[in-house]
């Protein structure tokens, strides 16, 4: 038998999910002296996770990874599967007898609850869908939002949290020209909102956010931040921490609080209000969401350590919507440990590992499901080297028989009825909402269900051929009844 | 928007940036790296993994300002740097010397 690696014996690997992880976890792969065949799966028709359908429409150029991730695709060694659901449509056994190693970059689709009451009363919505759904994701087509209240309330400081912050702030002009899904904009656009409130449960020193993100708060067109001096007060151990060398970023985003902090009164006709040591304690109203009870915080322990403990006073903030923005969670898939605690596979170095702790043969990690919802884009990449690299170590201890790959798992598919999508029929789809959105002034127009994608791929006969074959028709009748009356 | 590398990466070298870019924009020569102003998406990502602090992002500090026109000029005809190297010799003790742990 020829050794693994060869070109008759290649290394197969299944890749799940096609995020920015996955990209990474393929170009490590093939940045090899062996022969490595990557076939990766991805359970809607379109690729890419969340730089498609997690980061802000009005943030462009965060978007340009894409690039590179069409150029991996483009790779002769590389497939694409989409519309495949490993753990649905194929099972992880099925994957492994035709891969040798199985990578699992499916991220994190779930979210962290709070765990208060009033938690599911109407109004009460997660980051996770509101982002879903302005950004075109199937999955959230059909949630409604009612913007007809004037307070929105998000909890959680994270970059994630601005995001929704800014685009409930944002006035249409500054929306309709971006790939923002139109169903948005529709709902958006009636809006009655006027104050949206960003809460976190720490202090100034401790929010996730990012500098960057949080200035944007600042250049909005008709919105004013305000942040409360008094919010901004230091306790010693977290004025420590932002003094530290190491933590440059956290003294930036401090400075912007301070910048919000000394404008002067509010003119415009939305505020964003950032307020800090509060943490909600119960969702309150009257079949639907009215107000939110917060508990007063304080900050006890030592610096980069300190945690939120409630003071005994509370406060409501009357409020008609309420975003939670607390996390992102990974989702089990059956055939693979799962962590139900930090929602991510259990690993070590990204190789998975079961309940005693032994790494599962040919099984990895890498992304959001190995380290959990954390990091920019690029933190993928580190993440998905330092896996392959475990992977590339592992190879001399795994089974050298010859793998089928994606054409040992075809006819299986379809028999189950599963269409599957190539990288060039993504192309089709690709370009359809590139020239959807063209007339509209916009980089794309996204197509927001299953079936619009599938059906982009093999067009029905468009109407007005129709039209024109049945006239020719009716017109060749007519002439011959003219010829041949009866 | 503006990231780029500045003076502490010469004589350290150190490379980390190079994992976390998501969109392969560094490039470099023998002394130090430097990023493809047409490429760079200011993700700001490789700013808190530089062992020496050497890049910085908008608003750039007026000392650094002249950074700004050699990571243009140069990057481009380089070599672009996708993986992490061996840094500099003696780059550790210039890690201490500027004052990082």
């Amino acid at each position: 038998m020829a050794p693994l690696g060869t070109a008759q014996n290649p290394v197969r690997a299944a890749i799940v999910g096609s995020g920015p992880s996955g990209f990474y976890a393929a170009e490590a792969l093939f940045d090899s002296d062996q022969v490595v065949l990557v076939d990766m799966f991805e359970r809607l028709p379109s690729p890419f996770g969340l730089v498609r359908s997690g980061v802000a429409p009005d943030h462009p150029k965060l978007k340009q990874p894409i690039q590179l991730y069409q150029k991996i695709a483009e790779s002769p060694n590389f497939r694409f599967l989409g519309n495949v659901t490993v753990g649905r449509d194929l099972s992880v056994e099925e994957l492994q007898r035709c891969y040798h190693v199985l990578i699992f970059a499916c991220g994190a689709e779930a979210d962290r609850r709070l765990g208060i009451p009033g938690e599911h009363l109407a109004g009460s919505h997660t980051a996770t869908e509101f982002v879903g759904w302005y950004n075109g994701h199937p999955d959230y087509r059909d949630r409604e939002f009612d913007l007809s209240h004037e307070t929105a309330v998000v909890i959680g400081q994270g970059n994630v949290a601005v995001d929704v912050c800014r685009i409930l702030c944002k006035t249409m002009d500054e929306l309709v020209h971006t790939d923002i899904a139109s169903h948005a904009i529709e709902v958006l656009a009636q809006s009655r909102i006027r104050d949206v409130y960003m809460i976190g449960r720490r202090g100034p020193a401790q929010a996730k956010f990012t500098h960057q993100e949080l200035r944007e708060l600042g250049q909005l067109k008709d919105c004013d931040p305000i942040v409360a001096r008094g919010e901004l007060e230091l306790n010693p151990p977290s004025r420590e921490e932002l003094l530290d060398k190491n933590n440059r970023a956290g003294g930036k985003s401090y400075e912007v609080l301070q910048s919000f902090a000394a404008r002067s009164a509010p003119t415009r006709s939305r505020r964003c209000h950032i307020r800090f040591l509060r943490s909600p304690l119960a969702l309150e109203g009257e079949g639907r969401l009215e107000r939110v009870l917060l508990a007063r915080n304080r900050l006890e322990g030592t610096p980069s350590q300190q945690v939120a403990r409630e003071t005994g006073e509370v406060e409501r903030l009357e409020c008609g919507l309420l975003f939670r923005s607390i996390g992102y969670r990974g989702t089990a898939i059956s055939g693979v440990p799962f962590d139900a605690r930090q929602g991510i596979f259990p690993n070590r170095d990204g190789r998975i590992v079961d309940g005693q702790g032994n790494a599962l043969p040919g099984m990895y990690a890498t992304g959001w499901i190995k380290r959990g919802p954390t990091g920019l884009i690029g933190t993928n990449r580190a993440d998905s080297l330092a896996t392959v690299a475990a992977l590339q170590a592992d190879l001399p201890h795994l089974s050298t028989t010859v793998k089928a790959g994606a054409d040992g798992l075809l006819p299986l598919l379809q028999s189950r009825g599963v269409r599957v999508v190539s990288y060039a029929d993504w192309q089709k789809i690709d370009a359809a909402e590139v020239r959807r959105g063209e007339s509209a002034g916009k980089p794309r127009e996204k197509f927001t269900r299953v079936h619009e994608m599938m059906q982009a791929i093999e067009p029905p006969t468009p109407p007005r051929r129709l039209a024109v074959e049945l006239a020719g028709t009716a017109l060749a009748m007519v002439s011959n009844l003219a010829e041949n009356p009866r | 928007m503006t990231t780029i590398v500045t003076d502490n990466c010469q004589g350290s070298r150190f490379t980390d940036c190079v994992t976390v870019c998501p969109v392969h924009a560094f490039h470099g020569d023998d002394e130090m790296l430097y990023i493809d102003q047409e490429v760079c998406i200011d993700c700001g990502a490789c700013i808190p993994v530089c062992p020496v602090q050497a890049i910085y992002e908008e608003p750039i500090p007026e000392d650094k300002q002249h950074w700004i026109a050699i990571n243009e000029s140069r990057a481009p005809g380089l070599p672009v740097i996708l993986k992490k190297q061996d840094p500099y010799p003696g780059a550790e003790e210039r890690k201490k010397e500027l004052g990082f742990a």
